[in-house]
């Protein structure tokens, strides 16, 4: 592997260390009543809220809908993911260290599989959100869901929902990108030498 | 290519020119707050006899917060609710009603910082303090050896204390006697509080004094530093028909306090402890439940034992009103039945001390000479001036209840710089900071005593008026002031204070967290909510969270049982309160912010199921916001059994 390869990959799991310190989506739900907005912050290990109790406010306004509460507890992929990107930068690491061409390919097969499952499932959860309602929910509207968007703005009746990805979603593609790129190089690298 | 551009440059000024008269705002337009903005300046005007404070925004002069003080509150169920119940509490049990005068703010440095307001109660000597973060009074002190405490609560420039004092002269200590042995028996106090600690409010010493009527104070700042200044009337020592008795005297006194020398006997013992008993109520913030402290005794400085404490100076005509300019240089007296605004100096005052200018003593309290202590006086103001204002630019604003008009003038050179009428018989006035070290002087309040045509009429009860005036221009040009508004008033405001907006409204909170509720009976999750038993009182631990209480059956309450629901608020959201009442409750409703934890007693008298709901339109289902309780009759073997929604718990 060049040095530069194995730089870009050191460059890489460094980059994606961020993400356990920058959040990765928020979602933000404006009403008249709520100019200000109530903010979903999803990390890569945990939900929290644009201030200490706004969380604790969009399930209590949820609940007149039928959504279910949200409770970070019981959301698995927030105790799985952070194992998952800690071991793809122990492998960017060790790859970066050994030179070793096979685990960068591994690393960046990886990555890519790991980014678009992750958005799959980001997605599915946003569905589950709001169709899978409670048949007892006092406001019951027919037709109506409650899924709020992944990138952009919807109308969700009272509010608008709007859903953007954060610094800890551009760190891991910048992340990824950089990884690739690496293979990339090796890649053409090797078939220019053989 | 140059004479373009000066073209330019002509015609831009020239537009410039053109366009500014329609920068200038009629009066309408500055008192007009479009959504969106807030108003510039909170004030803070006394409720009189409903006992309370009215907050308004300035310009607007819109009513946002009503502030129980000294009166219970239905509506928030201020003095109904166990937590309230202690800040009423007096020697003479508990009291529902008071009569609130003079509001004043906090002050660091002489300029209020918005912490604490202060307020006198003048029907059963009292000073409370209301925390500004929460817009709620959060403690009172009784004053003992006082009565008509009006001289009440002005504070010295650093908070440290705020004052007291005698406006009834009475026996002291009380006792049965004739009241025409007035002049034998009848003294008055003058009473400094320490003010400067939440909780900790004391009286640091009273000082005894001659049987005079003190009406009003003001301390000094700057070089007055250290000394408070009260007039007083009735130096006649009338006791009926004052109105004619007790303005025999050509002069009357103002008191001038040395605080500071006060201080000084303080600690060298050179005063009197004197057994009484005197409540002191705190909420303080951790459990928010009111509780009264037991005082049994003050300080007492007398004059003759501690001598330079009190000097009288002469001062025309049963003055109202005493007021110190910024610098703490001028002392205005409200002489108001006097043709002439006196101004006394502090520094020919500390000369003539000096130089022991007496016209006399009374009881220890030397009297000075008059001239030795007067700057001048303001020739021909007004009819029946009572209190002064400052600009902080060199004028006084004096009311004139007589000639309901306000008079302006340079209180240095002593001369009338210009009037505004007032509609009518103005009372007290006020301008932003007016009577601290640094006046915003943007706008003034003459604050009314009749108000007769200037509102649409309701029936022979009206509301009191106040006139907004824009003096921010008036002093600079030597303009009039510009008539803005006519403020109608809650109860009878006697003296306000205003602060900006910017000081205060960063302050405010939004919610108290749930977490921090030390309140022992709150429950912080529908899952802790429970009924529990002990003897014939039964404990409701309720929570009440958009839409509904839990829990919201209850069942095993009977007849002669005493039953305390202790509601928390779950919420913690901003502005989610939500309200309890129980039918047949004879108190009053909760209003619960979130956060919070509120106790409503209730005594059930007849078996029977009693609704109780949400007084608060909380949310879209706020009318299902409902529940209810079984009452049995007393011999019933009914278990205690509660619960919302799902099953009911059942306690053996």
């Amino acid at each position: 592997m060049s040095w530069i390869s194995r730089g870009l990959i050191a460059l890489a799991s460094i980059i994606m260390i961020g993400i356990y310190f920058k959040p990765l989506w928020e979602i933000t739900l404006y009403a008249p009543q709520y100019r200000e907005g109530l903010k979903m912050i999803i990390w890569v290990n945990k939900i929290t809220g644009g201030t200490p109790h706004d969380l604790r406010n969009i399930n209590l306004l949820n609940h007149y809908v039928g959504m279910k509460k949200i409770d970070p507890n019981s959301i698995p992929e927030l105790k799985i993911l952070p194992v998952i990107f800690g071991f793809m930068i122990f492998l960017g690491f060790l790859t970066a260290v050994t030179g070793n061409t096979k685990l960068l390919y591994a690393w960046a097969v990886l990555i890519t599989i790991i980014g678009i499952a992750s958005l799959v499932d980001f997605w599915w959860w946003e569905y589950d959100y709001g169709h899978n309602l409670n048949p007892h929910a006092p406001i019951k509207i027919p037709g109506m869901a409650y899924q709020p968007p992944m990138f952009g703005c919807k109308n969700l009746l009272n509010f608008r929902a709007c859903a953007f990805p954060s610094t800890g979603t551009y760190l891991l593609a910048v992340s990824g990108t950089l990884g690739v790129i690496s293979a990339v190089i090796e890649f053409f690298r090797r078939r220019k030498t053989q | 290519m140059k004479a373009k551009l000066k073209l330019t440059l002509f015609s831009a000024v020239a537009a410039g020119l053109v366009s500014m008269p329609s920068f200038a705002q009629s009066p309408a337009e500055k008192v007009y707050v479009p959504h969106g903005k807030h108003d510039e300046f909170y004030a803070f005007l006394s409720g009189g006899y409903n006992g309370q404070v009215g907050v308004y925004g300035l310009p607007s002069g819109r009513l946002l917060r009503v502030i129980p003080v000294f009166s219970v509150f239905p509506m928030n169920g201020y003095g109904y609710s166990e937590e309230t119940k202690a800040m009423l509490m007096t020697s003479h049990g508990f009291i529902p009603w008071g009569d609130t005068h003079h509001p004043e703010l906090s002050q660091t440095n002489g300029v209020p910082d918005g912490r604490w307001l202060f307020i006198n109660e003048n029907n059963t000597p009292r000073v409370a303090r209301i925390d500004l973060r929460t817009f709620e009074t959060t403690e009172i002190i009784e004053i003992p050896f006082s009565a008509g405490n009006h001289a009440s609560s002005f504070i010295t420039p650093d908070s440290k204390y705020v004052t007291a004092a005698t406006r009834f002269s009475i026996p002291i200590p009380q006792k049965d006697v004739p009241i025409a042995e007035y002049k034998k028996y009848f003294k008055g106090t003058l009473t400094f509080i320490r003010a400067d600690k939440p909780g900790k409010m004391d009286i640091a010493f009273q000082i005894l004094v001659p049987g005079y009527d003190y009406d009003l104070a003001h301390c000094g700042k700057g070089p007055s530093y250290g000394w408070c200044f009260f007039t007083s009337y009735n130096t006649e020592q009338a006791h009926t028909l004052l109105e004619i008795n007790a303005s025999m005297k050509d002069k009357d006194y103002i008191a001038a306090v040395n605080w500071k020398r006060a201080e000084q006997c303080i600690a060298e013992g050179k005063y009197k402890e004197v057994k009484t008993k005197y409540a002191h109520n705190y909420r303080p913030e951790t459990d928010r439940i009111a509780r009264t402290e037991w005082k049994t005794s003050v300080k007492w400085i007398i004059p003759k034992e501690c001598p330079g404490v009190v000097y009288y100076l002469p001062t025309p005509k049963s003055p109202h009103g005493v007021d110190v300019s910024p610098d703490g240089k001028y002392i205005i007296g409200g002489g108001k039945l006097a043709t002439v605004i006196p101004i006394h100096s502090f520094d020919k005052m500390i000369n003539a001390i000096k130089n022991k200018q007496f016209a006399g003593e009374i009881d220890g309290i030397p009297v000075l000479k008059y001239e030795a202590v007067n700057h001048c006086e303001l020739p021909n103001p007004c009819l029946g001036p009572l209190h002064t204002e400052f600009d902080g630019k060199g004028h006084a604003y004096t009311s004139c209840f007589i000639s309901s008009d306000v008079v302006i003038y340079d209180y240095k050179k002593c001369k009338v710089v210009s009037r505004v009428p007032t509609y009518y018989s103005v009372g007290h006035l006020m301008i932003p900071g007016g009577d601290s070290a640094k006046p915003w002087g943007k706008y003034l309040l003459p604050m009314n005593k009749i108000t007769k045509d200037v509102f649409l009429p309701t029936g022979a009860e009206l509301p009191h008026a106040g006139q907004l005036y824009d003096i921010s221009k008036s002093s600079v040009t030597g303009g009039k002031p510009e008539f803005l508004l006519d403020v109608a008033e809650l109860g009878e405001p006697h003296y306000a204070q205003a602060i900006p907006a910017k000081i205060l409204a960063p302050k405010s909170i939004k919610i108290f967290e749930l977490d921090k509720n030390k309140n022992p009976y709150v429950t912080r999750s529908e899952e802790e909510a429970k009924v529990v038993r002990k003897g014939n009182v039964v404990h409701v631990y309720m929570t009440a969270i958009r839409s509904h209480f839990t829990p919201d059956n209850i069942e095993g309450v009977k007849v002669g049982d005493t039953v305390y629901f202790h509601v928390t608020n779950i919420e913690q959201d901003w502005d989610i309160p939500h309200g309890f009442a129980v039918f047949g409750a004879k108190n009053s409703n909760l209003l619960i912010m979130p956060g919070e934890t509120l106790t409503l007693k209730w005594k059930p008298e007849k078996p029977g199921v009693y609704p109780f709901y949400c007084t608060d339109f909380c949310s879209a289902l706020h009318q299902e916001m409902q529940g209810y309780v079984r009452v049995s009759p007393k011999d019933a073997n009914v278990p205690i059994k509660y619960g919302t929604g799902e099953e009911m718990h059942v306690v053996k």
